[in-house]
């Protein structure tokens, strides 16, 4: 009798073992099926606009990449000023963005005494849940006019005229144009980039601080020699995030740019970037050249996208090994 | 074993406690004390962690704080170097005189006061940078040296810490990449590259293995010839092993303060003598 019961628990275990297996062997191909699923969508949308773009390269060869003009009605289109104003407005929010987006962090995280740090971080968060439309609106009814009338004489006057740069702030102030797209991308990128600044550098362990003000560093050098090393994954990370949105913004952009095809050399001139080109003129595109150019256009902006991040995380493995592979 | 005063053997609570504290038994003078607390009381927000604490540091002795968790002995640690200073909620009353000055005044130069006062903590934390720079980071906050006179001020700091044979071959690596007991070591390395006068050390063993634990101790031992080390230890055999003078703290309140021998084997105070020997904590 004993044995029996024995026998029968030990039944029941590997009764138990078995249906334990089979569950790990349905959640493992469950987890894996969607893995694979992300993979094959990313390979599918290649693929179709690798498909519909070649009309485009086929007509135009290179000419599609270096060329500047954008004639839809003589059916001749190219690439060039939409990449250029895609990377120079990007560019330009980045210069603007990461700075002002560091500095808001610290602030939240080393200096700001405690009854300021939650509306501050609140606000920032607020900021990020703006739909982009209202930037756009915003930017084109209220920020474009007074920039126009006010700062943008006063730049040309007193930028415009200096050697090399003087060139990027001529022209008459109109208030929309490249360099406000840039400013309006910049203030859109600031809440997410600060955002996950804020969070990497509350990782730090806390008693890592206390060791470099244990030997006499001041916030900055703490900030500059501690916080930083020890964050500059999650760093990077959060003007990567920062770029993408900027790199493939739409409305606001489309509101403020002005939306020309003619390549100049001003950052006031009236421009154009890829995704503001493919809201613009999607659904007025008639015959197979066009609507194939503005998906060619779209498999632009997808693989600058993708360069960047790999340059990103290029630079992240590079700095890891020249520190001697910390971590 | 001596019960001089039978009235406080039996004191239990806390308040019956604070009060026996405000009395010392028996006068620990120390000539020529390195750091001297006076009345000190430590707050964080509305809770006091330490109650008018007075104590002397002899010069180039080794110092120890025991007592049970939460007693207030790494609290009256940190306060020593102002390292709680990072946090608005905390503050101290009354004086720690340090060269003459009392470090608690508001005008003190808190980076000159860590230049003289280093700190190692429990956890190791070696700086996100190599072995090398670990160590020449904070002496370049405070000196300027010549590429050759760094080099030689690290080996200088490694070899005090009986870490240069471990790791001469691997300075260019990541600080974070050698053992525990090793960055422990490292750290101690980098608060005496800046040749401080005192060194605060808050548990420095608690995370350690029993040979790093060694090492450190020893390391203690030969320490002591140039700097005077405070250490804050729940272990008490430690105490007994590194220490000159051992102050038992509780609650917020300092117990007893004698050489360490004298605290050992001929405590002054009942509570003493239960914690030492193992029936409370």
């Amino acid at each position: 009798m004993n044995s029996a019961l024995v026998s029968a628990a030990s039944h029941a275990r590997s009764a138990r073992q078995r249906r334990s297996a089979a569950a790990d062997a349905l959640f493992h191909n469950v987890t894996r099926g969607a893995a694979l699923v992300v993979l094959a969508l990313v390979i599918a949308i290649l693929v179709v606009l690798l498909v519909q773009a070649w009309p485009a390269f086929h007509a135009f060869g290179w000419h599609f990449l270096t060329g500047s003009e954008w004639d839809p009605v003589h059916q001749r289109f190219s690439a060039l000023s939409s990449i250029c104003g895609t990377l120079v407005t990007s560019l330009i929010a980045m210069l603007i963005a990461v700075p002002v987006s560091f500095g808001i962090a610290l602030f939240i995280t080393e200096l700001a005494p405690n009854w300021l740090r939650r509306p501050v971080s609140t606000a920032i968060e607020l900021l990020a849940a703006i739909p982009s439309i209202i930037y756009g609106m915003w930017g084109l009814f209220v920020f474009a006019p007074l920039f126009g009338e006010y700062l943008q004489p006063w730049i040309t006057a007193h930028i415009g005229n200096w050697p090399l740069v003087g060139v990027l702030f001529q022209g008459p102030p109109m208030g929309i144009g490249i360099f406000t797209a840039g400013l309006i991308l910049a203030i859109m990128v600031i809440p997410f980039i600060s955002a996950v600044m804020r969070d990497v550098f509350e990782l730090v362990p806390p008693v890592l601080k206390e060791s470099a003000y244990g030997v006499g560093c001041t916030t900055w050098e703490v900030v500059r020699h501690v916080v930083l090393p020890y964050t500059r994954v999650g760093v990077v990370g959060g003007i990567m995030l920062g770029l993408g949105r900027a790199l493939g913004e739409t409305m606001a952009v489309t509101f403020v740019i002005g939306n020309s095809h003619t390549l100049g050399l001003s950052l006031f001139n009236a421009g154009n970037t890829i995704s503001s080109t493919l809201a613009n003129e999607f659904s007025e595109a008639v015959g197979r050249t066009y609507t194939s150019s503005l998906i060619a256009l779209g498999l632009i902006l997808f693989l600058i996208t993708f360069v960047v991040l790999a340059i990103a995380k290029l630079l992240l493995v590079r700095m890891a090994r020249r520190e001697g592979g910390k971590t | 074993m001596s019960q001089p005063d039978t009235t406080l053997t039996h004191a239990v609570s806390p308040e019956v406690l604070a009060g026996a504290a405000r009395a010392p038994l028996r006068k620990t003078v120390i000539e020529k004390p390195r750091l001297s607390i006076r009345q000190l009381n430590f707050f964080y927000g509305s809770f006091q962690a330490l109650r008018d604490i007075n104590l002397d540091v002899a010069e180039r002795q080794v110092t120890a704080f025991i007592g049970p968790s939460g007693c207030g002995k790494s609290t009256l640690l940190r306060a020593l170097n102002r390292i709680y200073d990072l946090y608005p909620e905390q503050r101290a009353t009354g004086e720690i005189l340090l060269d003459g000055a009392n470090i608690l005044d508001r005008a003190q130069d808190l980076n000159s006061l860590r230049a003289k006062v280093g700190m190692v903590f429990q956890k190791p934390t070696p700086f996100p940078m190599s072995v090398y720079d670990n160590i020449a980071f904070g002496v370049r906050l405070y000196e300027r040296l010549s590429r050759s006179k760094m080099d030689d001020r690290v080996e200088w700091a490694l070899r005090k810490a009986a870490l240069w044979e471990e790791v001469k071959d691997k300075l260019r690596q990541g600080g974070t990449r050698l053992s525990g007991g090793q960055q422990q070591r490292l750290c101690i390395a980098r608060a005496i590259a800046v040749k401080p006068e005192v060194l605060l050390l808050d548990e420095p063993a608690s995370a350690l293995d029993p040979i790093s634990t060694l090492k450190i101790e020893e390391l203690i031992a030969e320490l002591k010839s140039d700097y005077t080390i405070v250490i804050v230890t729940h272990n008490m055999q430690q105490a007994a092993r590194v220490s000159d003078y051992t102050a038992f703290m509780y609650l917020g309140n300092l117990v007893e303060y004698a050489d360490t021998s004298t605290l050992f084997t001929n405590p002054a105070r009942k509570q003493t003598e239960d914690y030492i020997t193992g029936r409370y904590g």
